[in-house]
């Protein structure tokens, strides 16, 4: 998209400017209303942003002096190393992998059935759908590092505490998804098991789910991806995996061995990425149109 | 009316009955070996994970006893002392919670400006150059994938404590994550405006003006207020790593078993959520609605 020379036609509408303002005054009209409105706006957001940032303490001087210190980071990290501790960060990798991948499933298995019960097409009574809705909002809105706090009280330190976090907040996240899933799936299948003669069961059963599995099936894929990130953190509190690690090393400013943590992370979900990206367009390809 | 039916000879009948059994049983296999292929790979990551389904069930009940010690002592009779009992540090969290948002608020906005400036650099109908998108896109990968609280680690120890490190750390994940998404608008919109637009001449700076930031504008806003919603609720545990919001109070009061103030910040930390995630939505739709009527 580079500069090119004037094409005829530019030139053309720059020597007739005046022409064209007089032949179609309502396009050359400025519009103020909507210009004020948008420099409302915009006056609300900046004064909020100058707001936030008197509040919270920002200071020219204490970004330049950090970002001195951040560039003597990116010194030390150079170049990446294991340290001699490859096995360890592999294995804490492979309970990373672990703790997303039980999380997820267990979330989306225990998700699958309540969502129906959130679907406007599937449950009548208004009061059961806004009930379930509502818990879901509440369970999604605890944040999964919170949840493996409350679960290492009940289960103590380790990645078991959280596999659990993980299927907790990602069951509030899954259940809506899914239920909206629902409520947005075709209803001429449904309308065709009824006109055959099927109670509300079949109908479900036959009409309802098979549309649904493929879109379902690749939001747990996504959310599989999402959640290996989350896990890397988790360890942070203490509930396993790479973040337990990360932590101790940050600490203590071993800043080789943090860098070779950070790549290992970054490429295995690029990996990950990848699979689940071709995965999801072969359900999705592989559902009837 | 009844309707006759021509029975089809015996032989082809069952020929074409063998083939569809044949296709439902392959299919049932496929199923089957998919399912079997799942369950495993769960038995595997369980053993990884060190699940201890028993150790589980043993202790399932410290989960409701936990949430029974969390639960404030309220009784019918005083009910005003007891609420207020329960909220005596009301003022102070108001305050943390009130810095929480703004944090938030403050990463969003960031993040969002960068990650508006960087998608169209990333976006493969606007940029020929595949250096520059590739640059872009891994840098907007890099700052997504690692999560927001390492960067906060990082940081905390680079800038001092305190809030500001916070609002950094959500600044670049939601570059990250927005400049991602952003692109990927960008690369739906409708072309023929920006051919105009290259046809009389324009550069770069004026297409995206004139002919892709109206398309896509609502668009943008919709996710940027949907990661509002996501911040709001990182920001909640920025604290635990000394990043400010309310995450500090709540970690401290988690771990010496001030049981009473655990359930009154996180009832607070949840109906704040609830709150956004609601009005945002509704923004969201608002949106997204004029966008399809116009």
């Amino acid at each position: 998209m580079n500069r090119r020379p004037s094409s005829p036609l530019r030139q053309a509408a720059l020597a007739d400017l005046d022409g064209l303002r007089q032949r179609h005054p309502r396009v050359f009209r400025p519009a103020w209303s909507r210009r004020a409105a948008v420099l409302g706006t915009l006056a609300v957001i900046v004064a909020l942003a100058v707001v936030a940032m008197v509040r919270l303490d920002f200071s020219l001087l204490r970004i330049l002096h950090g970002l001195h210190r951040l560039g003597e980071f990116a010194g030390m990290m150079l170049p990446p190393s294991a340290g001699g501790r490859l096995g360890l960060f592999a294995t804490a990798l492979g309970e990373t992998l672990a703790i997303a991948f039980l999380g997820t499933l267990t979330a989306a298995c225990l998700a699958f059935p309540v969502a129906f019960l959130a679907a406007r097409n599937v449950v009548r009574n208004p009061f059961l759908r806004f009930g379930v809705r509502r818990s879901f909002d509440v369970i999604r809105s605890v944040d999964v590092l919170i949840w493996a706090l409350i679960w290492i009280n009940v289960v103590g330190l380790g990645p078991f505490a959280g596999a659990l976090a993980i299927a907790c907040s990602d069951f509030g996240a899954l259940g809506k998804l899914f239920s909206e899933a629902i409520e947005t799936a075709d209803r001429k299948a449904q309308e065709g098991v009824t006109a055959s003669g099927g109670g509300r069961l079949h109908r479900v059963r036959f009409g309802l789910v098979p549309a649904v599995l493929p879109v379902l099936a690749s939001q747990v894929l996504y959310f599989f991806e999402s959640n290996t990130r989350s896990a890397t953190i988790i360890g942070i509190v203490g509930a396993g995996g790479i973040g337990q690690y990360l932590t101790e090393l940050i600490r203590v400013l071993e800043m080789q061995q943090v860098a070779f943590l950070v790549l290992m992370i970054l490429v295995t979900v690029a990996l990950i990425d990848l699979v689940s990206g071709r995965l999801r367009r072969a359900i999705i390809g592989a559902a009837p149109p | 009316m009844t309707v006759h039916i021509e029975k089809l000879p015996p032989d082809r009948e069952s020929t074409l009955l063998a083939a569809y059994s044949g296709a439902v049983a392959a299919s049932h296999r496929r199923t089957l070996a998919i399912v079997v292929a799942i369950a495993a790979l769960y038995l595997l990551a369980g053993w990884m994970a060190e699940v201890r389904p028993l150790t589980f069930l043993d202790n399932i009940q410290n989960f409701t006893a936990y949430l029974d010690q969390i639960m404030p002592v309220l009784t019918l009779a005083n009910l005003p002392a007891d609420v207020a009992a329960w909220y005596w540090g009301l003022p102070k969290w108001l305050g943390l919670l009130a810095e929480t948002i703004l944090m938030a608020y403050l990463g969003t906005l960031l993040g969002g400006i960068a990650a508006f400036l960087l998608c169209f650099l990333a976006s493969a109908n606007l940029v020929r150059s595949r250096t520059i998108r590739f640059v872009a896109r891994r840098f907007l990968e890099v700052c997504r994938t690692v999560p927001e609280v390492v960067f906060a680690l990082i940081f905390v120890i680079a800038f001092g404590l305190g809030p500001m490190v916070g609002v950094l750390a959500i600044a670049i994940h939601t570059a990250g994550a927005l400049g991602k998404l952003f692109s990927e608008v960008v690369e739906n919109i409708d072309m023929k405006p920006v051919e105009g637009l290259t046809g009389t001449g324009a550069g770069l700076v004026a297409t995206v003006r004139f002919a892709v930031v109206p398309q896509v504008l609502s668009n943008f806003a919709s996710y940027a207020l949907l990661r509002f919603e996501i911040n709001v609720r990182g920001a909640g545990v920025m604290g635990f790593v000394g990043a400010g919001g309310i995450g500090q109070e709540f970690l401290v009061a988690i771990r010496n078993f001030y049981y009473s103030d655990v359930s009154a910040i996180l009832l607070l930390v949840i109906l704040t959520v609830v709150t956004i995630d609601l009005a945002t939505e509704r923004l969201r739709h608002h949106l997204l609605g004029r966008e399809a009527h116009a």
